[in-house]
Formats: structure tokens, sequence, C-alpha cells
């Protein structure tokens, strides 16, 4: 009796509501997301695409800013995120690499990778503010105190809006950096230190060439990052207006970047359109057209990096079945 | 006619087993441990243990899970060193040489000591590249003599027929028991006068593992072997001397046939026949 009960509770087709509806709240909660990121992309792609055109790319900002490029925006942005790479990419490694392989489990260390992890949740404005009153009036200034230039370094420039940037994305390489060593196998640490190999030569040969991938996703995260900030560099060296870019020529004759200059950033002048600018509505064209290609350089940055991080799996994927 | 033949063989055999006696016969003392003990915090994982490894032999650890045998293989090219909360205690000699005195660099001894893995731990590079590593790391740039070099060393791992025409692939695409003996190679390569085996077939089947044994036979004319084996019979094919572990102690150590045939401590005896391990 009491099986045959059980028999048909088994074969009794009931639709159990709680369960179809958390499934249905998980999907939409992943749809969401989703959704406003199409979203946001349609929206910038109808009111952007307008507004480009090859003047808005290669021609700087007249008539008070209202019509006109934004060169010196594009220029400036990719120029302070490579300076801002190349600060935070060694750096970043190197703690990377001695969090990983030096420094083992102690207290100290613990600390460390607190404030590493800490630093990952500070807002951007506070490094801001850090990145003016440490770098600019501390660093800065007593550069300018002991070479005695004057005031060069002591006020906002690329240098130091670059540095504060850095600063902002190197937890982000640390902590990929050090998960990336993290997944090499110990055992073979082990073999190339039992044919000989010292501990730094280990790294060099064995640990790095297989945490190339993974270090290298650290730095298109930061990449991503660095590009969009606009808080860090706000008092550290991006310009409202700057009729010229921030370019010198070497021994007067190489040009170059120069990095002790002020720049335009196009992050901050979405942020100078929508919010000083003379008209704000008038603006909205070219508001929509900066954040396009904001939105482009970051895309365009992700995926050069990508294709690196595609090419050092496949050289790693030929040597690893 | 055949009485002549038989006499022949019997004069084979008689040869032989005299071949085999002066291998037996106590050649000049290599490797020596006096009264190493070895802790890991308060844990005590070697005490005073005391073994002598003649040159151009193959010295058996045996013992069960945890007696302390790779431990005790570790401390030889001081693979030990890099755990924390270690402490060795006592003298391992080479050469009449304390590896532990302070002027002594580890990274060189471990030129001289080399070691194979329980698991095979090829590099994620070709067998060209993974065989050249050791001599690489010592300045050899010149592609000619490492050529050679990866020749000599794959031959000598019985390995060089099966890889000489691939020699640019992955060595993760060597079976294990292949990428044991590339190990090897690799370790052969650089020319070291000790080799450590930590449970080299441990992870093979029984035809790698039997290629495998018949490499260590070969090897032992040039090279003084050092194995951990969990495999009582593999213990008694490969090994002149056996030295069986329990609980951290040295129990005892002798020429294998003796530990096989007659050991002088019951718990050895119990050991080896299988009654506790």
């Amino acid at each position: 009796m009491n099986t045959v009960l059980q028999f048909n509770s088994m074969t009794e087709k009931k639709i159990n509501w709680s369960e179809t509806l958390l499934t249905g709240l998980t999907l939409f909660f992943t749809v969401v997301p989703f959704l406003t990121v199409i979203l946001i992309l349609i929206q910038v792609l109808v009111q952007g695409l307008p507004a480009i055109s090859w003047t808005f790319l290669s021609a700087a900002p007249r008539d008070g800013m209202m019509h006109g490029g934004i060169f010196p925006c594009i220029f400036g942005t990719v120029f302070v995120t490579l300076i801002m790479i190349v600060m935070a990419l060694p750096m970043g490694i190197g703690a990377g690499i001695y969090l990983v392989e030096y420094a083992g489990q102690g207290p100290i260390v613990r600390v460390i990778r607190a404030a590493v992890n800490n630093l990952a949740g500070v807002p951007s404005i506070v490094f801001g503010l850090f990145g003016v009153g440490f770098f600019i009036l501390f660093v800065g200034r007593s550069i300018d105190t002991v070479l005695k230039t004057g005031l060069l370094f002591g006020q906002p420039c690329m240098l130091w809006a670059a540095a504060t940037l850095a600063v902002l994305v190197l937890p982000i390489i640390i902590v990929s950096t050090e998960e990336a060593l993290n997944a090499v196998p110990q055992s073979h640490r082990q073999a190339s230190l039992a044919l000989g190999a010292t501990k730094w030569e280990t790294i060099l040969n064995v640990v790095l060439p297989q945490a190339r991938g993974g270090i290298l996703t650290g730095a298109i995260l930061s990449i991503s990052r660095g590009v969009g900030e606009t808080a860090p560099i706000l008092f550290t060296g991006a310009a409202y207006f700057l009729p010229h870019l921030p370019a010198a020529d070497l021994f007067g004759v190489i040009p170059m970047v120069n990095p002790a200059s002020q720049f335009m950033s196009l992050s901050y002048h979405i942020f100078v359109m929508a919010t000083q600018s003379i008209d704000p509505v008038k603006t909205l064209p070219i508001q929509y057209g900066t954040t396009l290609v904001l939105i482009a350089l970051t895309f365009l940055m992700n995926f050069t990096a990508i294709g690196f991080r595609i090419h050092f799996r496949r050289q790693q994927e030929k040597f690893s079945h | 006619m055949r009485e002549q033949t038989a006499a022949l063989s019997e004069v084979k055999i008689q040869s032989k087993i005299s071949e085999q006696e002066t291998l037996l016969n106590p050649t000049s003392v290599l490797v020596e441990t006096k009264d190493l003990s070895v802790h890991y915090g308060t844990n005590l994982a070697l005490d005073q243990v005391n073994i002598q490894v003649r040159e151009k032999t193959v010295m058996a650890l045996i013992g069960p899970s945890g007696c302390g045998k790779s431990t005790c293989l570790r401390t030889l090219n001081r693979m030990n060193d890099m755990i924390p909360g270690i402490k060795i205690s006592g003298r391992v000699e080479i050469h009449g040489l304390d590896i532990y005195a302070p002027n002594v660099n580890a990274v060189n001894l471990r030129r001289v000591v080399g070691m194979v893995f329980q698991k095979q731990n090829p590099f994620p590079k070709s067998i060209f590249d993974n065989v050249a590593y050791g001599p690489r790391l010592n300045g050899l740039k010149n592609r000619q003599q490492l050529a050679e070099i990866v020749e000599v060393s794959l031959t000598r791992a019985a390995l060089w027929d099966e890889v000489k025409d691939r020699l640019d692939k992955s060595a993760m695409a060597l079976s294990g028991g292949q990428q044991q003996r590339l190990c090897i190679a690799r370790c052969l390569a650089v020319n070291p006068e000790i080799i450590l085996m930590d449970e080299p077939c441990s992870a093979l089947d029984p035809i790698a593992t039997a290629k495998i044994e018949e490499l260590i036979y070969q090897l032992k004319k040039d090279f003084t072997i050092i194995i951990v084996t969990h495999n009582m019979q593999q213990a008694a094919r490969v090994s002149d001397d056996t030295a069986f572990f329990y609980m951290g102690k040295l129990i005892e150590v002798d020429e294998t046939r003796k530990i096989f045939m007659s050991p002088s401590n019951k718990q050895t005896e119990e050991y080896i026949t299988g009654r506790f391990g």
C-alpha cells in the first residue's frame, strides 16, 4: 500500500513553483547586465557616430570648444595610459613575483597582501588627491628644490597623472601576476632547481614563460581601467583646454611626448563638456562622439592585448599537451 | 660434448658470480651521512641516520610511507632547504666534504647531485630544450655542442631512438614512461656524479617501469644512484645496497641480498615479507 503511494507520487508531474521562480530570477539577473551593456553601446553608437568625422578625430577643439575635434584628447589619453603601463607593469610584476616566489607566509607578508587587496577598493578620487599630495607637492617639489629647476616638476603634468594611474592599477597587476605564478606547477620549479638553476634562473626560464598569458591579462584589465579613469587625473595633470599637444622636440630635433606638460584627456573632456561647457546641450554630439572614441580606444587596446595573449597561449599550447 | 657445454656454462656462471662479487665488494664511499637528523618544526622526521653509499652502486631506500626515506633523499641535494621550519643537524658528506658547510653553494651542489622526481615533470618546452636546459644554465650556447649533449644524454637515457625525429616537438606529447626517461636525460645532461630518484616508477605502467629499471642498471656503470622505492621487488632487482627506514629511524642497511635473504632485524623481515607497511 505504502509503496504504491510512493510510486504514484514519483510519477506525478507537478510544477515546482519555487524552483521555477528561482531559475527565472537568476536568468533575469544574468540578462540585466548584458542588456544594460548592449543598451549603452547602442545609445553611444547611434548618438556618437554622426559626430565622428576626420576633422573630429584629427583637429583640436575651437570656438570655445563648441566646434572642432578631439585629437589632443586622444593623444593625451593614449600617452598617459602608455606611460602608466610602463610604470605600473614592471612594478606590479616585480611585486607579484616577490609575494609568490620569495615572501613565504609571514605576518608582514599577510599585511602586505591585505594592503594590496584594500588598495583595489580605494575610491579613485582618493588616488587623485594622493597624487596631488604625494607626487606633485612632495616628490615634484622636492625634485625642483634639489635640482633648482624652479617650478617644473612640482605642478600637475602628464608624468604625475600617469604615476597616479599607475598606483591605481597596481593592485590589478599584482593580483593577476600572483594568480598566474601560482598556476605554474611547483614540480616545474623543483625540476629546475634540481638541475642547478638558481631561484631567479628558475623564475626567468620556467615560471615566467608559463605565466606570461596570465600576467598579460592583468595588463589588459589595468589598461582598460586606466584609459577610462577621470578622478585620478583631475588634479594631477588633465587640462581643461590645451591648444597645443603635450609634445616637445628633444634637443630641438627628435619629436617626443613631453611628460612635464599638462594634457587633454578623453574621459576628462566628456566630464568638461557635460558640466562646464558654455552650453552642455549644444555640445551633446561632441560628448557622444568623445564617448564613442573612448570606448573604441579601450576596445582597441583590449583587443591588441588579447591578441598577444592568444599568441602566447598558442605558443604555450604547442608545448603543453 | 655435452659435458663440455655444461662445464662451460658453469664457468660462465662462476665468472658472472665473481663479477657480481667484485661489484659487491666495498669500493670507495662517495656519500656518507653522519648522525643526520631532520626536524619539520617540532616533528622529528629523520633520527640520527648513518648511511654510506659506495661509488657507482645503487642504494635503495625502502620503508612504509612517512618513514623518512624521501626526506633523507632530499637532504642529499639540499632540496629540503626551502621548506619553512626545517632543521637539519648532523653531516652529509660527499667526497668527504660536508655539503651543509656554510661555504657550500646548494646551486652548485645540485649540478653534482641530480634528481629525478616521483611524478615525471618535463617542462612545457620542446624535447631538445628540456635536455638542453641544464647545459644552457651553465652558459653553453653553441648549438652544435648542445646538440651533442642532447644526443648523448638521450641515448644514455635509452630515449634517443624514440625521439630523434621530433626533438623540436613538445615534451608533453610523450608517454609517461618516455617523459620520465626524458627527465633522466635532462638530469644526465648536466653530468652529475650522483643521481637521486624519488620513486621514479610510481606513476608508470609495468613496461615503462621495466625500461627504467633496465636503465638504472646501465647507468650504474657511470653514476652513483640512490633510489627511494615502495616496490620491494624493484629494490631487490636494481639495488646493490638497501636501507630500511621506519618511523624516521634507519633500522637496517646492508647489501641488498642480505637484507632480502637474511635480514638481521625483525622489523625489516616483517616489512620485506609484507607483514606490515
